[in-house]
């Protein structure tokens, strides 16, 4: 922490004693097994969401299911984002091109209209989704690669406008192939797993023609992605507390410090590239399945750019944190979509959700100037020690006593 | 994996052909096609540049900058009286320059007043603050989402769906493109002149200020050292502000010129592409680095239009980012390399 030295601490600098930080703190100090304990319930509570649907948070205008599906991909997204963006400090802008890899990959290999199509080939489609995720995954960690080899030699911000490059060159890629991609027209019949036939959903519960009969197939993606998200989250959470993910902060915090202390910066940057790609095209394998169709103007440049905001709402750095953020750009919009009042008081909502790139680059920037840290700030944690120090380490550090002078790094709790 | 296999011919086959031909047939026309494209380029890039040179920051929101003095200047030609009917007007050369002239002054009004508003509203705070890079970066591409969402969805409201909204304006057209003479085989018409000259006559200006003038002194010595240039009683935020309005005014000049020469491309949307490639050609000649501005400029309007022809119009677009990576790989520093502070006098 450097560049407070006159003034008033910045918030971050202060000793932690808000609410959030109480509660937070509370939830370190349990065992893990309590954790699991209310952790479980928690995340069955948001599995049931569609089923339930709750009277106000239900959406009006769009299926609710589909909705939450969308979800459960921007999360993916936000918390792949998250390890270049929020643990290795990488700013990547054209994280689309990722998402569109993976799109276009399971598309490629399954779409009729595709010419290396290998359902009814050899592969049937039943399990052609299945079988083109793994591929669609090692694709676009090798893309991350390619991309990533040449190019996080660079600085910071030259890295930005070489990744939104590459971004566009995906999507002008996918657009001018025509011959392989369909070019504008896309390609369709995208094959989805077929579990669950039944009478009254003939293609299983999948399909995008599952429309009828609730849980919707909007619901039942919104179920897998969340199962992807899990293992996706509990991967990452140990490459976080490992070596590498302590590579990774020292990088973010200061690239010349970590050279010199020894830590190979480009081969760390270039596996958060990797890991980080690797999501998207997950998520964007998740999403071919689901919308069944590809069509390059979905894989827009500004896309990156909804993905960056829900992480850096989310609060960088922080894995549920930018889960939050994925929810809030997603779900927000959507909220509005349809509705004509809210709590009684009469309201335009299809204006206020058509305003939602003006609503989010406004909170870009307000949120840089008064908050960067997020709304859900990450915590550096005393990883390499474990939670029962760093539980000890920020009682110490001021929490539940009057702030002390900010002078000291008070047990390196920041 | 035999369908694999199978399909590979067709990648080879002409997906992306070779037309070498009519890169040898017209390499003329396309070098003044694309110098004229690289002018404009280096007028947006110099924007790019000086910022760059000062503050150590990609504005990002530049391109924006640009959209705006398009709309600035289309405005202020419908503040004159021109109706955008499609039609050719025919007011005589003196009094079309004046016209031109008038609405490049607009356009470089609103566009300076949108790059300043934007240094004192969302660059200032961060700066006092003290915030790392990224936190610029990202407060460049909220700033950029608000002004296209400006005109995309506030500006119609305002102006009675005049102007803005999700099409294209429709073209005011001032000059009407006529071969003035030809050059080895390649006609040049009178916008591709009007376009060059201009864009030559304000970097030329642009130079003499930062090299000949004190305030120009004080813009090389704030990017040389700023403690120092402080110390020695420059006011950097002035300095800082003055950056951005000169950036400001050259992107509101090239709006001008670029309606010239693509009528219809007054939208929204519409600073997004040439943002990105106005920032190439600052990196290709070597950003914070004025005169690699116009050449980095010049250099990408010509090789855009030259894999143009060999590769198809589709690809003109892809052809500016490889060429970004490409550069940013083998030489980072551009061609001229970098510096705003080593310009002589």
């Amino acid at each position: 922490m450097t560049g407070t030295a006159i003034g008033k601490p910045r918030t971050a600098d202060r000793p932690h004693g808000g609410t959030g930080d109480r509660v937070r703190l509370w939830w370190d100090a349990l065992p893990r097994q309590t954790q699991w304990l209310f952790g479980i319930p928690a995340f069955a509570l948001v599995a049931a969401l569609p089923v339930l649907r709750p009277p106000v948070l239900t959406t009006v205008g769009t299926d609710f299911g589909g909705v939450l599906a969308q979800f459960g991909m921007y999360a993916l997204l936000a918390v792949g984002l998250n390890v270049v963006v929020g643990q290795a400090g990488l700013l990547d802008l054209g994280y689309v091109g990722f998402y569109a890899i993976g799109a276009y990959t399971v598309a490629l290999l399954t779409s009729p209209n595709s010419p290396w199509n290998l359902t009814d080939d050899w592969l049937s489609r039943s399990w052609g989704w299945l079988f083109a995720l793994p591929i669609a995954i090692a694709i676009t960690a090798v893309s991350g690669l390619i991309l990533g080899s040449p190019t996080l030699r660079l600085r910071g911000d030259y890295l930005a406008i070489v990744t939104l490059g590459f971004g566009e060159i995906v999507r002008l890629l996918a657009d001018n192939l025509s011959d392989i991609t369909g070019g504008g027209r896309g390609l369709s019949s995208i094959a989805y797993p077929v579990v669950g036939t039944s009478e009254k959903r003939p293609f299983g519960v999948f399909s995008a023609g599952n429309t009828q009969h609730a849980p919707t197939y909007g619901v039942w993606w919104f179920w897998l992605s969340l199962i992807l998200l899990a293992i996706t989250l509990i991967l990452i959470g140990n490459l976080e507390r490992s070596r590498v993910g302590r590579a990774w902060v020292s990088i973010r915090e200061d690239e010349d410090a970590a050279e010199i202390m020894g830590v190979p910066t480009f081969r760390f940057k270039l596996w958060a590239f990797v890991i980080g790609a690797s999501i998207g095209g997950l998520s964007g394998a998740l999403y071919a399945g689901q919308v069944q169709f590809v069509v390059p103007s979905s894989f827009n440049v500004i896309n990156s750019m909804l993905f960056l905001c829900a992480v850096v709402l989310g609060g960088q750095g922080n894995k549920l944190g930018v889960i939050a953020g994925a929810f809030i750009v997603v779900y927000l919009p959507n909220f509005f979509l349809g509705r004509t009042s809210l709590l009684g008081i009469p309201i335009d909502g299809n204006t206020i959700a058509n305003y939602k790139y003006l609503f989010f680059g406004l909170a870009l920037i307000v949120l840089m100037i008064f908050r960067p840290q997020g709304l859900f700030p990450a915590r550096q944690k005393l990883l390499t020690y474990g939670r029962e120090l760093y539980v000890a380490a920020r009682r110490a550090a001021g929490y539940g006593k009057p702030a002390p002078e900010p002078t000291t790094e008070q047990g390196g709790a920041s | 994996m035999s369908a694999l296999l199978l399909a590979t011919p067709v990648l080879a086959d002409g997906v992306i052909g070779f037309n070498v031909d009519a890169l040898a047939h017209n390499f003329w026309a396309l070098t003044v096609d694309g110098l004229t494209y690289g002018a404009i380029y280096a007028l947006v890039a110099t924007g790019y540049t000086l910022v760059y040179g000062v503050l150590r920051l990609i504005n990002f929101a530049h391109s924006e900058v640009f959209m705006f003095g398009m709309f600035g200047q289309y405005a202020t030609l419908m503040l004159l009286g021109f109706a955008p009917s499609g039609n050719a007007y025919s007011e005589g050369t003196l009094l079309t320059i004046v016209y031109l002239g008038i609405a490049m002054l607009g356009g470089m009004i609103v566009s300076g007043g949108t790059a300043v508003g934007l240094e004192r509203v969302a660059y200032r705070p961060l700066r006092k603050r003290g915030a790392p890079s990224l936190a610029f970066l990202i407060t460049a591409i909220g700033a950029s989402f608000v002004l296209q969402e400006f005109v995309h969805f506030i500006l119609p409201k305002l102006t009675n769906n005049e102007l803005g909204g999700a099409n294209a304006q429709q073209p005011i057209v001032l000059v009407v493109p006529s071969v003035q003479f030809t050059f080895l085989g390649a006609s040049v018409t009178n916008i591709e002149l009007i376009i060059v000259a201009a864009a030559l006559i304000l970097t030329f200006a642009t130079n003499q200020f930062i090299v000949a003038t004190k305030f120009g002194r004080g813009i090389r010595a704030v990017a040389q050292d700023p403690v120092t240039a402080t110390l020695m009683g420059v006011s950097r935020e002035r300095i800082i502000m003055l950056t951005f309005l000169i950036g400001g005014v050259l992107a509101g000049a090239a709006a001008l010129l670029y309606t010239l020469r693509v009528p219809n491309g007054i939208i929204y949307s519409g600073g997004f592409i040439l943002g990105i490639k106005a920032f190439t050609a600052a990196v290709l000649g070597g950003i914070g680095n004025l005169r690699g501005a116009l050449l980095g400029g010049l250099l990408l309007g010509v090789m855009e239009l030259y894999g143009q022809a060999l590769f198809g119009t589709e690809w003109r677009d892809v052809v500016a980012f490889v060429l970004l990576i490409l550069v940013l790989m083998f030489r980072p520093t551009g061609i001229l390399g970098e510096s705003l502070g080593r310009a002589r006098a």
